[in-house]
Parts: C-alpha cells; structure tokens; sequence
C-alpha cells in the first residue's frame, strides 16, 4: 500500500466496496452484523493509531471521544431528524471540537500524564450525561437511523443496512486518513513523534502540530461513535465505559499502532475474541463467570505478549525482516 | 453548616484512603520510573482475598492483615516476573516510551479478569468491624462513623510509618538511593533489584490497605466493573501527580485535596458531576504547577 | 594478591571499546590509565566493577573473577567504584552519601568508624553533614564521591576522572588526597585521567591506552620521561 499513487489507492478501495457488496450477501446474520462491529473498531482504532502511532501521543480516553460522536448524532437525529450523513458528520465535527481543545490542553503534557488525563475523561465524561436531561440521563437516547430503503428489496435486512452505512463510512474514512498520514502533516507528526526537540528546531509548531492530531482523531472517534451508536440503536454512558478506550488501545496495538495496514487485524480479533472464548468456555463446560470474562482475559493477555514481542504491530515486523532478508 | 462539615469529613475519609492509593503509585514511580495502573487492580484483590478471609475467619483484622501480605506477595512477584521482562523488551522502539503504560494497563485487565472469574461478576460486601452509623451532635448526624474514625486513624498511622521507614532507617535509605541514582547505589553495594523488589512490595500492601478500607467506607461492596473501583484508580494517579508524583507526602496532600475537592461538588454543585471533577482538578493543576505541589522543576518530564 | 587483568574485550553493540587489554597492578601501588578521550579507559572500569560486561579475558583480584557478578556482589568483595561525574546522590544529604557507601556492612560500629575517619580525611565533609550534595561545590562533591567509596572498606579502588571540572588547585589536593589514602591505607588504587601529567606523578605505575588497546605500560617514572608518551599526552 506503500508506494502507490492516489489514483490506483482509489481503485482499490472501489475494489474493496464491491467486494464487501458480495460479501454482505454471502453471510448470515451474526456475520453481517460482527462485520459492522468490525467497521465500528477498524475506526476507532485507526484513530489511536493517528494519535498514539504517528503523533506519539497516548490517549486512554478515546471511548470518550466516541461517546461525544454518538450523543452528537443521536441528538442531531432526535431533534432534527437529519438525515444520517448528517447525523454522521455532526458526530464527526462535534467530536473534533472536542479533541481540539482537549489537544490544546494535551499539548504540553507527555507519558503518564497524558495517559492519566485522558483515563480520568474516560471515566468522567460520560457520567455527564445524567448532569444533563437534554442528554437523556442514564437510560440516554436512542439513535435509530431508520429501516433500510425499499429499492434495496424486500429481504434486505436492518443488519445488512447497518453494515453498508458502516463499510461505506469506515472506507471514506480510512482513504482520506491515509491521504492525510501521507501528506506533510503525517511527516510533521512522525518527526515530533521521533524527537520532539528536533522537530521544533526544524520549524514545526509542536503545539498546532499536536492539536491537529488530536483534533483528527477525535473526529474518527466521533464517528466510530456514531457508528457503534448505530448498531446498538441507542447512546448512553454505559455505552462507553472504560473498557472501551482499553479495547481500542489493545485493538491499536495489536494492529501495529504505528502503521494504518494492519488495523483489521485489530479490528476483527477484537470482535472474534469474545466469540472464540465463548466457543472454548462452553466447550470446558465452565461457569458463567468464566465464559464472560474470559475474552477479557484472552485480550488483554494477547495485548501484553504484543507489547513485549511484537511492538511494532505484525504488518511492520513483517516489513522490517522482509528488508532484512534483502540486504544479507 | 452541617452540611459543610459532613462535606469537609467525606471529602476527608475518601482522601485519605485515596492516598493510600496515590501512595502506592508513588512508590513504583520512584523505584522502577513506571506509572503502574495495575497496582489499583491489585489493590482490588487484595480486597477481595481480604473478603474471602473474612468468610472463613470472620475477623477484620486478619482479614485486613493477610489482605496486606497478600498485596505485599503480589506486588513483589509482578516486579520479579513481569516487570523486569517489559522493562527489557520494551527499552527500543518507536513506542517505548508509552509501552509500559500500555502494558500495565493489560495487566490490570488481566487481574480485573481474574477476579470476576474466581469470584463470579457481582459485588462483594466486606462488613466493617466498627459501625458505620454517623456520631450524633446535638439533633444533626454526622457522616461520620466510627469506621470511617477508624479509617482516617490507620491511614495517618500507616502515612507516619512509611516517612519513618524511608527518612529514618538504613532500608529506607536503600529505597531512596536506589529510586534516586540505582547506579551509584550499586556501585556502593546496595543490592538495588532486590531493593527495588521491596519497594513494590510496600506499595502492594498500601494499595491492599486502600482496597480494603474502600468496602468498609460506602455501602461496603465492591466488584471490578464499579464506579468505585474506576474513581480508585484514577484518583490515586490524580492524587499522586497532584503532589508531584515524587514524594509520598505529596501524594497524601494530593488525595485530601482531590477528597476534599470532588466532596465539594458532590454536596454543593451536582451528583452527575462528581466524576468529571478529577478530571478537571488534574487538568488546571497540571497547568498551574506542572510539577505537582512538592515537586522540583525538572529539565523535561521523561 | 595483584589485580590481574589478560586479555579484556569489551564491545558496545558493534564497536570494540576494549581490545586485548592486559596489565597487572601490585597491592598497595597506584596505577595510573591514561589515554585520550574514547580511547576505553571508562569502560575498563566498568569492566571490572561489573557494570559492564566483558566479551572476552580475564580480570582477578584477590582470587576473585572480576568480570563475573553484579557490582552489588563486587563490592562485598572489597572493590569500590567511583564512576565519572562526580557521582554522589544529589537528592541525598552529604551524611547520607556517606551512609549510603556502608549499608551493606554488617559491623555497624566499624562503619561508623569509617564514616569519621572519611570526615578526618575531608574535613570540608564533616562541616556539611546534613547538607543536601546537590549544594556541594564540585570538588567537594569528588570528594564526597570517594568518601563514599571508602566507606565501603575498599581494597581496591577504582577512580573514574576525578579531577573531571575541577579548579587546578582542587585538582591537586584531590590527587595529594589520594597518594595519602594508597600510602597510608594500603589500598590498592586505579585511577582513570584525563589529566596525564597530575596523575602519572602520584602513581607508581601506568597503562595507555589508545583506541582501546594498550599502547604503553611501565612505571610511572618512565612514562614521564618517555619521549612518545610525552608528546602525545603530556605536551612536550
């Protein structure tokens, strides 16, 4: 994916939504539905990998971060009825507000203070919605984007609906976060990232640079809140609660936090975990307690064996000793 | 007024078990320059073989004894097998910097894992051994009980006796030199992994300490997906990087402020906005004094 | 009982810092290293007080393998370091500093002897006990560094540059300070310098190094007067 132009990257993400098309129709209900939990996390992680893997800043709040994407859109739908673009993109832009200042705010801070700042949003943000009755209190808000227009026939499903609006959102989304880690600005956060004092002596602003980044990826968590909004069919703080930003971050580096190919391996595990533990749980014949927290265990488990062993994310180990191979 | 006093004692009480926590926090930071996470997940379990001891014995004290060890026993063997290993493996890279905070955060869902796996999901009560019935002044009850007296006593007696170990005898100069320069210390003869191995174990048993005062504080109960033990994690690295994450004196001032603070906007502003409280007290700290109230400037914060 | 070194290898990653170094330095004589800057002289301390690990040869003292262990353990055996850059604990009080060198000892009584007979010897020390090191000067901070050390009850002590930084007057009653502690302690003393001619007239032998072999050895008298050694480092 590397080395080619926009316009053949173009083609091939044309190739990739068709390819979804079919495959949408192939599989069954579970499926199509796990495939847009997929889409939900490909972009949310995607955002972690633009703030913690290019810019180098670690966030542990990005379930925040969707939180403030999926009331947006939800609001946006109750009491305007947008239409869900426009749900969406509200989502999008409220969240990178919200990322904006939340950067501004990050600019200074590095390491563990970053991290604890974020966690500490991560657990305070959503309890805000029972300040607010506009914001539904503890039960929230529904978002329903609405049944699944009749010209697509009569057999197509909520889910498939749900799916679509996902693939579609999820491919913009990561075409244009590719064009933009491609551009100046992904090579002003990788050089920050590398050595932030270089950088500056080199001219590069580090606090609009790392707002920017901020702001950028807060507006895909926005979206990935939208969108999980979407498959849950409602938006509330319990919706986004810790373990959430945990998952991303895990999805994140699992996927290669410093690169874009790998996040669907990211992605998928994450939605294939629970049910491979489920499989094995009751295969074991293992009680309730065992079965519902062992895909906790089995991810965070995998999440450690990463950071120790495998860094870097498998798509650049892979790289790293394919170029090794070459120069012996 | 009452209400002004019972926010005061509140904000005390949940302060005071926080910088138990934060301190905790503060002793791996200044022995292995790690912001361990999980520490507050071992404080959890410990509370809950604390839990399991008093099933069978029905004594708090030993409960809360063995509660200690057990933190102790813990901390200590995570330093050993783990640790070590990340902080080798994780020295290179273009995430080396944030992977043991990422790491440590694995390792607290492992240990959240574990213990809704051995205990089942739901919440377990550790009943108090003094009453938590509020004493009396006049016709007003205060909210405050002789548990949460009791709480309040142990803490300062456990803050008074860890500035002893580390100011006053030779181990604690070992602790101090081995955080402050591991080098030097080896080369005068400190046999700093081992030193170091102490130093986590110190923070498991506080950590064990908070945990289990936390149960005996609210409603008693406890489990790994509560609020309580979220407001527990965070407050204690609040409450440590309030006090400049540097010293343990910082850290007990960080978490009666933070107590003290988030008690206000409990009582006084709103109920739904108590949890963002932390987040915004870190965030105008960090700005006003980055360096936390006891903290010297540094060169750059690695 | 000599410190014998034979054949010390000792790489950085990809570079040979240290390349078949070997010499051997009688008990209770004081050898001078010498070399230029990078040339390995850092790293054969290192070396041998176990902060480095060795590649390749063999360093004994007193039928110890200095190559194999922790500093920790070393330090038990009677050798002491003092590593570059006045290395004193900054946060540390100057009695604590002082403390920290005997904490391994058991004999409490003995080390509290130590610790007056290192304020004997730096009489500036003993004025400034409870003071932090950090608002030492720097030659008081060397010699804090080498209270330290001695406090460990040494028999071989290794000195990384001391004179590093310090005023020429300090620099000479550091090197006095240390002839008096060989002389009257019999201690055995390899001192790293920089400072070629202030460190080849107190010892009584000495190495060169140069790109981390052994370009010279012999008594010190010699290398003085040693045409070569004295153009390439004592500037004559």
């Amino acid at each position: 994916m590397h080395k080619l132009s926009n316009k053949k990257r173009l083609v091939i993400f044309l190739l990739l939504g068709v390819a979804i098309y079919f495959l949408s129709g192939a599989v069954d209900e579970l499926r199509v539905y796990q495939g847009a939990s997929v889409a939900v996390f490909v972009v949310g992680i995607s955002s972690i990998i633009l703030l913690t893997g290019y810019s180098g800043q670690v966030s542990l709040g990005q379930g925040a971060l969707l939180g403030v994407g999926g009331y947006a859109a939800a609001l946006m739908r109750i009491h305007y009825n947008a239409p869900i673009w426009l749900c969406f993109s509200a989502a999008i832009i409220v969240a990178a507000i919200a990322g904006a200042l939340l950067g501004l705010a990050a600019a200074r801070l590095s390491g563990p203070y970053l991290a604890g700042t974020t966690l500490a949003l991560a657990v305070g943000l959503p309890s805000i919605a029972n300040q607010f009755s506009l914001l539904g209190g503890e039960q929230g808000l529904l978002f329903d984007v609405g049944f699944p227009p009749l010209s697509l026939g009569q057999d197509f499903t909520q889910y498939k609906w749900f799916f679509w609006i996902a693939s579609l959102a999820t491919l913009i989304a990561i075409f244009w976060l590719q064009n933009v880690m491609r551009s100046r600005y992904g090579r002003s956060w990788k050089a920050v990232r590398g050595n932030d004092v270089a950088a500056e002596l080199a001219g590069i602003n580090l606090t609009r640079n790392k707002t920017l980044a901020f702001t950028l990826s807060a507006g895909l968590a926005g979206l990935s809140g939208a969108l999980l909004a979407m498959t849950i069919g409602t938006v509330s703080p319990s919706a986004f609660p810790l373990s959430l930003s945990f998952s991303l971050l895990t999805g994140a580096v699992l996927s290669g936090v410093t690169t874009l190919g790998g996040v669907m391996i990211g992605s998928v595990t994450l939605v294939a975990i629970p049910e491979i533990a489920g499989a094995v749980a009751s295969r074991l014949g293992s009680s309730e307690a065992v079965t519902n927290n062992l895909p906790g265990l089995l991810v965070s488990a995998l999440l450690i064996l990463t950071v120790l062993f495998v860094p870097n994310g498998p798509v650049e180990q892979l790289r790293y000793r394919r170029e090794h191979r070459v120069k012996k | 007024m009452i209400q002004f006093i019972n926010t005061i004692l509140i904000g005390l009480t949940s302060g005071a078990i926080y910088s138990l926590m934060a301190m905790a926090i503060v002793l791996v930071w200044r022995s292995t320059r790690v912001i361990n996470f999980a520490q507050a997940g071992l404080a959890l379990a410990s509370a809950y073989i604390g839990y399991q001891v008093m099933q069978s014995v029905s004594n708090y004290w030993v409960a809360l004894i063995v509660a200690m060890f057990a933190g102790a026993a813990l901390s200590a063997l995570i330093e050993i097998a783990f640790m070590r290993l990340l902080l080798k493996h994780t020295s290179s890279g273009p995430i080396a910097s944030v992977a043991p905070i990422i790491a440590t955060l694995g390792l607290l869902g492992i240990i959240k894992a574990g213990i809704a796996m051995i205990w089942g999901g739901q919440d377990v009560v550790v009943k108090p051994p003094l009453s938590n019935t509020g004493f009396s002044i006049g016709t007003h009850t205060l909210v405050f009980s002789p548990m949460k007296l009791a709480i309040v006593i142990s803490v300062a007696t456990l803050v008074l006796v860890f500035s002893v170990i580390f100011q006053r005898t030779n181990i604690g100069l070992a602790l101090r030199a081995s955080a402050f320069a591991p080098e030097i210390a080896r080369l005068a003869g400190v046999r700093v992994d081992l030193v170091r191995t102490l130093g986590w174990a110190l923070s498991g048993a506080a950590g064990a300490v908070a945990g289990l005062l936390l149960t005996s504080n609210g409603n008693g109960s406890f489990s790994p997906e509560s609020m309580e033990f979220s407001l527990l994690l965070i407050s204690g690295f609040i409450a440590a990087v309030i006090g400049g994450l540097e010293s343990l004196v910082g850290a007990v001032i960080g978490a009666l402020v933070l107590g003290l603070v988030t008690s206000f906007v409990l009582m006084y502003i709103s109920g739904s906005l108590f949890f963002i409280a932390p987040f915004v007290v870190l965030l105008l700290v960090l700005f006003i004094r980055p360096q936390g109230i006891i903290g010297v400037k540094a060169g750059r914060r690695a | 009982m000599s410190l014998v070194v034979k054949g010390l290898t000792v790489d950085h990653g990809a570079i040979r810092a240290i390349n078949d170094v070997s010499f051997t330095v009688e008990k209770g004589k004081l050898a001078a290293v010498i070399g230029a800057n990078g040339a390995g002289k850092s790293t054969l301390l290192r070396a041998l007080s176990g902060l480095n690990s060795a590649t390749a040869g063999t360093a004994e003292w007193s039928n110890h393998n200095l190559l194999h262990g922790k500093p920790e353990a070393h330090v038990r055996k009677g050798v002491s370091h003092v590593s570059e850059g006045k290395s004193v604990v900054a946060e540390l009080t100057v009695e604590e500093n002082l403390d920290l060198g005997a904490l391994w000892r058991r004999n409490r009584r003995e080390a509290t002897e130590s610790k007056n007979q290192a304020i004997e010897l730096f009489p500036r020390l003993g004025e400034r006990l409870s003071q932090r090191a950090d608002t030492l000067s720097g030659g008081e901070r060397q010699m804090l560094a080498i209270g330290r050390a001695l406090m460990s009850k040494p028999e071989l002590l290794l000195l990384d540059e001391p004179s590093l930084g310090l005023a020429p007057l300090v620099i000479e009653q550091i090197f006095q300070t240390i002839r008096g502690i060989v002389d009257s302690m019999g201690l055995t003393v390899v001192l790293v310098e920089q400072n070629a001619m202030g460190a080849l007239k107190i010892a009584d032998t000495a190495v060169v190094l140069n790109l981390g072999r052994v370009a010279a050895t012999g008594s010190a008298a010699d290398l003085i007067a040693d045409p070569a050694v004295r153009a390439a480092y004592l500037g004559y």
